[in-house]
């Protein structure tokens, strides 16, 4: 079972294999509803990539799935399931909001963003804070307590949104639009060297903070003592025991680290696109980043593209449920669900087959 | 006390397909694979359901093909954390989304009413029935009203629900069934060792847990309401899984965590921004909050201890 494969069939040939199965199967539902599979993917791919305005809109997507993505993978490490993202983002939320509602009258919004950003990290990481030291000190099971708190915060959310926060009760369960100083540019330059143009998509430059976030959990994941610590306790916590590493600590940031990532995902909807905190704006993403970080088997430059293919997913699913009206929005979320069962409940499904094809080579390299 | 008569059987109502999930997850949890697909099976099960009883008109028909694609949910699930050994909250994440997805998917497709069922007559659902004698004991005090409103007027899959809970405690405790089933949730490699196949007793726990878990779909698509809604199980399947835990993985106690939930929402749904004495007017979202901060609280082992059978989400190796 340990004879290792090449590099290139783990990290590459694998997750191809295991998304090729699960739109394979996507397909063949999409037949049973009686359309076109070819058709279906054909459309889905023009809209997400078809014109300035779509890609604008699957890197919209995609800097969410990100932020979630690296979310979960971050606990991946620790052997932690963070299964709350929905939930941290959510309050992650609230702090950009806070932030923005304080100073989006007296402050330029490059003076704003820093702030909301800690106030995203700084909510999120709390909202994980909790869960994480009573897995800790306690024992209570991560991914129990993250499902309940992302139904409490849900709940929270809505007290708040539909009282104090409430700009009026006509407007639904929303705050005030925030004031200039509590929006962030547009990217619609992006791509025009090109000669793209990418109009009203709403891709803005939270999408550059998803890069550097991405660098920045390489290097800690990598490149720190605690990164280390992290990935021992995440492979034996025996080991890391034995080595004497703090296992209270190494949890708790961890958690607060995915927490913090998680809830900076606000900052992309909330001040790059509508500009106010509404009802449910989390829209199912924090699921999203479990799917994005199994794919990209938990590495930065595997999430970075799988978030990018979620985001092309969500964008040309919206075009082709406009296009095939017996294909809803509703395919997404299965493909979602087979992408998870085939890259992570399923993953070992193919690895001993492969194992064989590869190891036989080897061999036959070596004999030669 | 007409008002506490109508809080106990919304109650009743509400703890119906609690009781059936949670009961559902302890036959799988038990036997030490762990179940957050509960609320996806329950939808799948909903959605085959009120399909298969719009198409047919026949209750039964739809009772069975909810059980039929909750049980194909589960072996999915079977197949990824037994025979895989894959990770079980994983394989359970996605089975919440291929149902959410497919139940939206096919019923705009076959139904195309925005992933609604077409609305059910009654004989094509399970109808409340009235017990003998409802009449006649109506006008005794408080024996008649409790007769006639809780314990009469409840539909079939309502009282299979609660007699289910005697029936999971003797399968569980009494036979040997139940025994290996513990057994191969507390320690495999002893069951094992006995010649007993460790998969074949998990898989067969899974297939319990998804025949109640279709018929806690079907009590809420063909039962209580006349039809399939999107997303309508609306997290059921996660406060049942809290039920499971709050109830330290027993069936009794299960019955009574479920009643407690589902008098949670009751008193949500009847005292909705009503001035109450001392607190005040309590806000909705505290009472819809409240089974879950309960669970949390006993998870953090501040109400007892809630010990999860030992092998809980561990596949199971045969040699190292």
């Amino acid at each position: 079972m340990n004879t290792a494969l090449p590099r290139w069939v783990d990290y590459g040939l694998m997750p191809l294999i295991n998304v090729a199965v699960a739109f394979l199967i996507a397909g063949l539902v999409v037949l049973f509803v009686g359309e076109s599979p070819v058709e279906a993917a054909y459309l889905m791919v023009r809209g997400a990539f078809g014109n300035g305005y779509n890609i604008g809109f699957t890197l919209f997507f995609a800097t969410t799935f990100v932020f979630t993505g690296l979310a979960v993978a971050v606990a991946f490490h620790a052997g932690l399931f963070n299964i709350g993202g929905e939930g941290q983002a959510y309050i992650g939320g609230l702090g950009v909001a806070l932030v923005c509602l304080s100073f989006d009258t007296i402050l330029p919004w490059w003076l704003t963003f820093p702030l909301a950003i800690i106030g995203a990290a700084l909510f999120g990481a709390l909202w994980a804070y909790v869960p994480a030291i009573l897995q800790a000190k306690r024992g209570s099971h991560i991914v129990i307590t993250t499902i309940m708190f992302n139904f409490i915060a849900s709940a929270l959310m809505v007290y708040l949104l539909a009282g104090p926060l409430q700009k009026a009760a006509n407007l639904g369960p929303r705050t005030r639009d925030f004031e200039a100083g509590g929006q962030i540019p547009k990217m619609d330059w992006l791509f025009s060297p090109f000669g793209i143009d990418m109009g009203a998509s709403p891709l803005n430059i939270s999408f550059l903070l998803a890069l550097i976030m991405a660098f920045v959990v390489w290097v800690i994941v990598w490149r720190t003592r605690f990164g280390y610590e992290m990935r021992t306790l995440g492979v034996s916590p025996r080991a890391a025991n034995y080595a004497g590493m703090p296992e209270v600590r190494i949890v708790v940031l961890t958690m607060m680290l995915s927490g913090a990532l998680a809830g900076m995902m606000a900052l992309n909807p909330v001040m790059g696109d509508q500009a106010r905190l509404q009802l449910d704006f989390v829209e199912g993403a924090g699921f999203v980043g479990i799917a994005v970080a199994l794919m990209g088997r938990s590495h930065p430059a595997g999430i970075v593209p799988a978030a990018i293919l979620f985001g092309a997913l969500y964008q040309g699913g919206a075009e082709l449920a406009f296009d095939m009206p017996n294909i809803t929005r509703d395919m997404i979320v299965m493909i979602q669900g087979l992408v998870i069962l085939f890259a992570g409940a399923m993953e070992y499904m193919f690895r001993p087959a492969l194992t064989k094809v590869f190891s036989e080579k080897t061999i036959t390299a070596e004999a030669a | 006390m007409d008002t506490l008569i109508q809080l106990l059987d919304v109650t009743i109502r509400s703890a119906v397909p609690l009781l059936l999930a949670c009961l559902a997850g302890l036959y799988s949890e038990r036997s030490g694979i762990v179940d957050i697909g509960l609320e996806g099976k329950m939808l799948g099960g909903a959605f085959a359901a009120a399909a298969m009883a719009a198409v047919t008109g026949s209750a039964w028909l739809g009772l069975f093909a909810g059980i039929f694609v909750a049980v194909l949910l589960s072996l999915v699930h079977g197949f990824a954390s037994i025979t895989n050994k894959g990770n079980q909250i994983v394989s359970g994440v996605a089975i919440n989304f291929i149902a959410a997805g497919l139940a939206g998917l096919l019923g705009q497709a076959w139904f195309s009413q925005g992933g609604r069922t077409p609305q059910l007559p009654p004989d094509a659902r399970f109808i409340p029935i009235d017990l003998p004698f409802a009449e006649a004991i109506s006008n005794i005090p408080m024996v008649g009203p409790v007769y006639v409103e809780l314990i009469s007027g409840q539909n079939l899959l309502a009282y299979f629900a609660f007699v289910m809970v005697p029936i999971t405690w003797w399968v569980l405790f009494r036979t040997r069934f139940g025994l290996r089933l513990r057994a191969v949730g507390e320690n495999p490699a002893a069951v094992d060792t006995a010649g007993i196949s460790v998969s074949w007793a998990r898989y067969r726990a899974v297939i319990c847990c998804g025949i109640l878990c279709g018929i806690a779909g079907a009590y809420l698509s063909i039962g209580l309401s006349a039809g399939f809604v999107k997303d309508m199980t609306a997290g059921r399947g996660f406060i049942a899984l809290a039920a499971l835990i709050f109830a330290k993985w027993r069936p009794v106690a299960a019955m009574w965590a479920c009643l407690l939930f589902g008098f949670l929402s009751a008193i949500e749904i009847r005292f909705q921004g009503v001035e109450l004495a001392i607190v005040g007017v309590v806000p909705v979202q505290l009472m819809q909050a409240l089974p879950y901060i309960l669970t949390v609280i006993l998870l953090a082992g501040f109400i007892g201890k809630a010990i999860p059978p030992k092998a809980g989400g561990v596949p199971y190796s045969k040699e190292r």
